[in-house]
C-alpha cells in the first residue's frame, strides 16, 4: 500500500526554529481529526457531551466501526492536507 | 410432546390449561432485572408490557458510577440496554404506573394497571429542557440522593427513558410558567390518573429493592452529620453526571478528603428477626468505591470496617486482593460502635473494638455507610395484588426452583426474590423469562407485531440529491450553535438539494416532514445533524426506508453531544466545527450506495454438552419452550455432581430433584439423550452448527443452531492436612455421605478447616459454596447429635443472602466459628491415637488444640480437566483460572461473545445447585431468543470480497477475530460467511490488494470524508 504525493503536494513539516516554536507556544492552533471506534472511544466522547465536559474545539471525530478498521491512508491523508495531529481512540 | 408440557411450570401439579392462553406478559419493575426479562420475551415471539412505578427505566443501575469487579462504568454498559427496551417494537412501556388488580388463571390473567398522571404529554416531550429553566421551584433531587436540588419540573437524569419531563406535583406552585414556555404543548397540569386492563399469559414480579434508611442506626450519625454519607450518595459523589462532576469532594466545606472509612453491614446481618439477612453486595461495591475514590484523589487513604469479607462471586476474590495490594485499603475486622463529629474540623471519630478487646479511635475526614438492601416500599401491596407469598424479611418466597412463587403463572427475579448482585439479577431474570416462555411456548407469536415490508425506489442511475436537515434539540444545540447559519452553509455543499431546520428532528412531526421532502424534492440521500447516531440513527433510518429510501443512504452528524454540549462558551467555534462535520458527512453521502441486510437459517434444534442438574434443567427448559435438545454426557450416568448431594441447606432434597430431572429428560421426547458421548469436531455457525459425536467409537454427526455448554467441575481433592493418609480426615462431600448414611453417631468433635485449596496462590479464587456447605454439614450434625462439638475454622464466613440465619442459628445451636489468618492456618497433627487441631484463637490470645473424631476439610470446586479442550472446540474463552468466561462479566453472564453459544452451571463458576439450575433456565432462554426467529438477520454492514482482486493470500482470514472470513477451496479466493461477520472492518485493512472492503464504510467512501475533513 502506498500514498503517491501529487507533484504539487508535500508533507508540510516545518523546521522547528526558536521563532517558530515561540510562536507556536503563544498562538499555536492545532488542527486535529479523531478517528474513534463506534463501540468505545466514540461511546465515550457521547458520554462527554451528556456530562457536559468542556474541551477546546479543534478536533473532529470520524466514527469507524473498530479502530482495527482504521486504514493508514485515513490517517496520512489529512496530514498530507495538513492535519497537526491525527488521534485513533480503541 | 408427552405430559410434561403441561406441568412445565412447577412440575408438581398437573392442571389442565385454558384453552385461550395469552402470548403477552406482564413484567412490574424495570431496572436491570425487569428490563433483562423483556428484551429476552419480547425477542423470542411475546408481546411484553413494561411497567414502572417511576417516571422513568433503568432502576438503580444508572445511579452507580462503576461497577465490580471491571470498574466499568455503569451507565456505559446499561444504555445499550435501555435503547434496546425502548426501541422495540414488542415492548410497551407504562412508567408512573403499578398493578391493582390480577384475576384469572395461568396463561390467561387480567391485569389492572394504574397509571399517575406525569402531567407532561411523552409523545409530545422532546426533552428540549426550556420549562426547567423557568421553573421557579427548587425541589431535593432524588436521583442524586438529595445531595443537590432539581427543579419541580425536571427529568430524572440525562439518558433517562422516556425521555421526557415531569412534574414533582407536590412540590409544585402551578405558576404556569412552564407551560407558557414549551413550545409543543406537552404540559398538562390537569391531567388525570388512568386504570388500563391487560390481558397477559404470565407475570414477571421485578419490583427491585430500596436502601436501608441509614438514619436508623443513629450511632453513625446519618443526617446529623454532613460528612457522614450512604454508598449509594458516595456513588453519587463519585460520578461524572453527579452532583459535583465527580470531582471527590466532602459536603461541609467542599475540600478533598484524605482518609475516608467505610462502615458495613449497615442495615444487614442484624441477629435480630428482621433484617438477620446479608445484603450480598455490600463487600464488592464498597471496595469498588474504595478504588474509585483513590483514582479520583491520588494519596487518599482508605479504610473498610467489617466483619467479613463476602467476596464470593466470580473474579471477587481477586478484586479483593487488588484492593488490598495495589490500592492499600485497610479491611479492619470489627464493627464500629459510635461516630461522633469533632467540632473545629467537621472531621468523624470512629470508635471501636478490636479482636482482642482493645478499645480504638480513629479520626477520618469522611465516612461512608454501606447500606444494606431490602424490599422496595410497596412490595408487601404488589405482593397481596399478585397474590404471592413473602418470607420472613419481606422477599418474595420462591417455591421449588429459583423464580417460581406460589402462585402459578407469576414468577419473580431480581433482588425482590432475596438480595442479589448484578450478574446474578440478570441470569435469573433470563431464567423466569425462560419459565413464562414454558409455560406459554404454545401461543408464542400470537400477540407480536412485525414490521411491514415497504417497497424500495432504485436510485442507482440517479445522480446524488442530498438532503441536510439540523436540528436545534429544543436550546441543546440552537443556543450554541447558529442552527440557521449551518442550514444555510450546507445548501452550498456539492449536490445538496436540500437543507432546513428543525426545532426538534426526531419529533413525529419532523419525521413525516423529512419524509414528505425525500418525495418532494427526489431526495436520494439524506444527512441529519442532531444528537449522537448511537440512539438516534435507526429512528431516522426508519423514517427514510418508510419513505421508499434504503436506510443506508443515511449519514448522520453528532453536533450536540460533540459540539454544542462540549463548547458552549465557544459559539463561533462550536458552529464551525458544526459546519465541519456536515460537509465531511455530505460529502460521503454522495458516495453511498444501498445495502441490503442478508439472512440465515435457523435449525431448530439445540445441543446441550453437560448432564448434570445444570445441562438437564437447561434441555428440560428447552424442550418446553418447544425446541428439540440433544443431550450429551460424558460419563454413562446423567446426575454430575448432583449425585453427591445428600440434602440442602433449605430442606429441599437434592435425591427428589436428581430423580425428577432425570425423568424429566428421559421422558420427554423432544430430549435425545447421549450418555458416554464426547463432542469431538465442531463447524459451522449459528443457527447451523454441525458437530461430530463420539458414542464409544461410533461416530455421529448432528445439526443443531445453538450450543449450550454445561459441563461442570471438580471437587479438589487436597494434598495438605493430612488427607488420604488419615481415615478421619474427609472433604465437607465425604463428609455429608457419612451424615446422611448415619455414621456420626458417637461422634464427639467435628473440625471443618474452610478455604482448603481455595483463595490460594494456586487457586487465587473463592469457591463460594463451601461456607454454606459447611455450616450445612454443622447444623446436620447438630441436629441429629446435640452432644457433639462443631468447630469451623474460617478465613471469612461467606454464606450470603437470606442464607446468613443458618449462619445465625449454627451460632445458636453452639457450633463454635474460629477465624485463622493464612499465615497462620491450623496446624494438624494426625497419629496413631487420633487427630490433634491446633489453632489460634484471636479473641482469646490463646493456641487451642481441638483432638478431632473427624477433620472436614472444605476443599472447594476446581475447573473441569476438559475446559482447555472444550475451549478449543468450542472457540470458547477461559478465565485464568481455567473457568469459561461469558461475553460480560456483569450484563451478559450467560451468553458468550458469539452468538449462538451459552454457558451455564459450575463450567461458568462456583455455585450452589439452585444457581446453577436458574442459570440453565437462563441460558435455556437466550438460546430460544435465537431459536425462535423465523431467520436469523446479519449484520448489514458486514465485509466484501472483490472475487477479481482477491489474490488470495488469506491476510483477512488471520485478522479476522470473528472467524468470518475463509479462502474457498475451489476458487483460491476469499469469502465472507456473512452470519459471523461483526462489520468490524479489520480484514479490510488487512487486505493488500484492495479486494475487501466493508459495506458503509468503503474506503473510496471514507476518503471523501477524509478528504472534506480538512479545516
Amino acid at each position: 500500500m502506498s500514498v503517491a504525493l501529487k507533484d504539487n503536494e508535500r508533507l508540510p513539516v516545518e523546521e522547528f526554529t526558536d521563532e517558530v516554536r515561540q510562536q507556536s507556544q503563544q498562538d499555536f492552533e492545532p488542527r486535529i481529526i479523531g478517528l474513534v471506534c463506534n463501540w468505545c472511544s466514540y461511546a465515550g466522547a457521547d458520554l462527554a457531551g451528556t456530562s457536559r465536559a468542556q474541551y477546546s474545539p479543534n478536533i473532529r471525530l470520524v466514527r469507524v466501526m473498530c479502530s482495527g478498521a482504521v486504514d493508514p491512508l485515513y490517517i496520512l491523508r489529512p496530514i498530507i492536507d495538513g492535519a497537526d495531529g491525527v488521534l485513533v481512540g480503541g | 410432546m408427552s405430559s410434561n408440557k403441561k406441568n412445565a411450570n412447577k412440575g408438581a401439579v398437573v392442571r389442565e390449561m385454558p384453552a385461550k392462553k395469552k402470548g403477552a406478559v406482564l413484567v412490574i419493575g424495570s431496572g436491570i432485572s425487569g428490563m433483562q426479562s423483556s428484551l429476552d420475551l419480547a425477542e423470542a415471539g411475546f408481546k411484553v408490557y413494561l411497567i414502572e412505578r417511576k417516571p422513568s427505566i433503568a432502576g438503580t443501575m444508572p445511579m452507580l458510577d462503576k461497577t465490580f469487579p471491571t470498574n466499568d462504568c455503569s451507565m456505559c454498559i446499561l444504555s445499550p440496554k435501555v435503547v434496546d427496551v425502548g426501541g422495540h417494537m414488542n415492548i410497551e412501556v407504562m412508567t408512573m404506573s403499578e398493578l391493582i388488580g390480577l384475576e384469572g388463571e395461568p396463561g390467561n390473567f387480567q391485569a389492572s394497571i394504574k397509571t399517575h398522571p406525569r402531567y407532561v404529554d411523552v409523545d409530545l416531550c422532546v426533552s428540549c429542557g426550556r420549562c426547567e429553566t423557568v421553573c421557579p421551584q427548587t425541589v431535593t433531587n432524588k436521583f442524586n440522593q438529595g445531595l443537590d436540588e432539581c427543579k419541580a419540573i425536571y427529568k430524572p437524569y440525562a439518558q433517562a427513558f422516556p425521555n421526557a419531563y415531569v412534574i414533582d406535583k407536590e412540590n409544585c406552585i402551578e405558576c404556569g410558567q412552564c407551560e407558557e414556555k414549551c413550545g409543543r404543548n406537552a404540559i398538562d397540569h390537569n391531567m388525570q390518573e388512568e386504570v388500563k386492563s391487560l390481558a397477559v399469559g404470565a407475570v414477571i414480579l421485578s419490583p427491585g429493592f430500596d436502601i436501608f434508611d441509614a438514619g436508623l442506626r443513629g450511632e453513625f450519625g446519618f443526617g446529623v452529620y454532613d460528612n457522614v454519607v450512604t454508598s449509594l450518595q458516595f456513588e453519587r459523589l463519585l460520578s461524572a453526571s453527579g452532583p459535583n462532576q465527580g470531582h471527590l469532594i466532602r459536603p461541609s466545606d467542599e475540600k478533598e478528603p484524605k482518609k475516608i472509612a467505610f462502615i458495613q453491614c449497615v442495615g444487614s446481618r442484624e441477629p435480630g428477626k428482621e433484617r438477620n439477612y446479608c445484603s450480598g453486595v455490600c463487600c464488592m461495591y464498597a471496595t469498588k468505591e474504595a478504588m474509585v475514590a483513590q483514582e479520583h484523589a491520588p494519596g487518599l487513604q482508605t479504610s473498610i470496617f467489617c466483619m467479613d469479607v463476602r467476596a464470593y462471586g466470580k473474579g471477587f476474590e481477586q478484586y479483593y486482593k487488588r484492593g488490598q495490594d495495589e490500592y492499600g485499603i485497610q479491611y479492619v475486622k470489627c464493627m464500629v460502635s459510635s461516630v461522633k463529629e469533632l467540632q473545629q474540623s467537621n472531621n468523624l471519630l470512629l470508635r471501636y473494638s478490636m479482636p482482642d478487646g482493645s478499645l480504638q479511635e480513629e479520626e477520618f475526614d469522611m465516612v461512608v455507610l454501606s447500606v444494606g438492601i431490602q424490599p422496595s416500599e410497596g412490595t408487601v401491596e404488589l405482593a397481596r395484588v399478585a397474590g404471592v407469598g413473602l418470607d420472613e424479611f419481606g422477599f418474595c418466597k420462591t417455591e421449588g426452583e429459583m423464580c417460581t412463587t406460589s402462585h402459578e403463572g407469576v414468577f419473580v427475579a431480581g433482588t425482590f426474590a432475596g438480595p442479589k448482585d448484578i450478574p446474578e439479577t440478570v441470569a435469573e431474570s433470563s431464567a423466569a423469562a425462560a419459565y413464562v416462555s414454558r409455560l406459554l411456548s404454545d401461543v408464542r407469536g400470537t400477540c407480536t407485531e412485525t414490521k411491514p415490508d415497504i417497497p424500495e425506489r432504485d436510485v442507482s442511475e440517479e445522480p446524488p440529491r442530498v438532503g441536510v436537515f439540523v436540528c436545534n434539540c429544543g436550546i441543546n444545540i440552537g443556543s450554541v450553535i447558529n442552527v440557521p447559519e449551518v442550514a444555510k452553509y450546507a445548501k452550498t455543499l456539492k449536490d445538496v438539494a436540500h437543507a432546513s431546520e428543525f426545532l426538534f428532528a426526531c419529533a413525529q412531526d419532523s419525521l413525516e416532514k423529512i419524509k414528505k421532502r425525500i418525495k418532494s424534492q427526489k431526495l436520494n440521500r439524506v444527512v441529519v445533524a442532531s444528537c449522537t447516531p448511537r440512539t438516534h440513527a435507526p429512528l431516522f433510518q426508519n423514517a427514510i426506508s418508510e419513505a421508499g429510501l434504503n436506510p443506508y443512504l443515511y449519514e448522520h452528524v453528532n453536533i450536540r453531544e460533540h459540539s454544542s454540549w462540549v463548547h458552549k462558551d465557544e459559539c463561533d467555534k462550536a458552529t464551525e466545527k458544526a459546519k465541519d462535520l456536515i460537509r465531511m458527512s455530505v460529502a460521503k453521502s454522495r458516495t453511498l450506495s444501498p445495502i441490503y441486510t442478508t439472512f440465515t437459517d435457523i435449525n431448530r434444534k439445540a445441543l446441550v454438552v453437560g448432564g448434570g442438574a445444570a445441562g438437564m434443567s437447561a434441555s428440560i427448559s428447552l424442550a418446553e419452550q418447544g425446541f428439540d435438545v440433544y443431550l450429551v454426557e460424558k460419563t454413562t450416568e446423567l446426575g454430575g455432581n448432583l449425585k453427591e448431594l445428600h440434602y440442602s441447606i433449605d430442606g429441599q432434597e437434592p435425591g427428589t430433584i436428581l430423580e425428577d430431572m432425570k425423568n424429566k429428560v428421559t421422558d420427554h421426547a423432544g430430549i435425545n439423550v447421549l450418555t458416554g458421548s464426547e463432542v469431538v469436531e465442531v463447524g459451522g455457525y449459528p443457527g447451523s452448527y454441525r458437530t461430530k459425536i463420539n458414542t464409544a467409537g461410533k461416530m455421529q454427526e448432528i445439526v443443531h443452531g445453538c450450543t449450550v455448554l454445561a459441563t461442570g467441575a471438580g471437587e479438589v481433592k487436597p494434598s495438605e492436612y493430612h488427607y488420604g493418609e488419615n481415615p478421619k480426615v474427609v472433604t465437607q462431600t465425604e463428609l455429608e455421605g457419612k451424615i446422611s448414611r448415619g455414621e456420626m453417631t458417637g461422634i464427639k468433635n467435628v473440625v471443618m478447616i474452610q478455604c482448603v485449596g481455595s483463595r490460594s496462590e494456586e487457586r487465587p479464587y473463592c469457591s463460594r459454596i463451601c461456607c454454606t456447605q459447611a455450616v450445612k454439614n454443622a447444623l446436620k450434625i447438630k441436629e441429629t447429635n446435640p452432644a457433639a462439638n462443631v468447630y469451623v475454622l474460617y478465613r471469612d464466613i461467606r454464606v450470603y443472602g437470606t442464607k446468613e440465619k443458618y449462619y445465625t442459628e449454627a451460632r445458636q445451636k453452639g457450633v463454635i466459628f474460629i477465624r485463622y489468618e493464612p499465615e497462620a492456618k491450623p496446624e494438624v497433627i494426625a497419629g496413631e491415637n487420633g487427630v490433634e487441631v491446633k489453632i489460634k484463637d484471636h479473641i482469646l490470645g490463646y493456641t487451642l488444640s481441638i483432638d478431632a473424631d473427624v477433620l472436614a476439610l472444605s476443599t472447594g470446586v476446581m475447573p473441569g480437566a476438559d475446559n482447555e479442550k472444550l475451549s478449543q472446540l468450542f472457540k470458547a474463552s477461559l478465565n485464568d483460572e481455567g473457568f469459561l468466561l461469558e461475553a460480560h462479566m456483569k450484563l451478559r453472564p450467560v451468553d458468550f461473545a458469539a452468538d449462538g453459544l451459552y454457558l451455564c452451571g459450575l463450567a461458568h463458576s462456583p455455585k450452589l445447585v439452585s444457581e446453577s439450575i436458574a442459570q440453565a433456565n437462563a441460558a435455556a432462554m437466550r438460546a430460544v431468543t435465537l431459536l425462535s426467529k423465523d431467520r436469523l438477520q446479519n449484520v448489514a454492514m458486514t465485509a466484501t470480497v472483490d472475487e477479481e482482486t482477491c489474490i488470495g493470500c488469506g491476510l483477512c482470514v488471520k485478522s479476522c477475530s470473528y472467524d468470518a472470513r475463509y479462502i474457498d477451496e475451489d476458487t483460491g479466493v476469499a469469502g465472507v460467511t456473512g452470519v459471523l461477520c461483526q462489520g468490524c472492518g479489520a480484514c479490510v485493512v488487512a487486505c493488500p490488494s484492495g479486494a475487501s472492503q466493508q459495506k458503509g464504510f468503503e474506503k473510496g467512501q471514507m476518503l471523501a470524508l477524509m478528504k472534506a475533513a480538512m479545516f
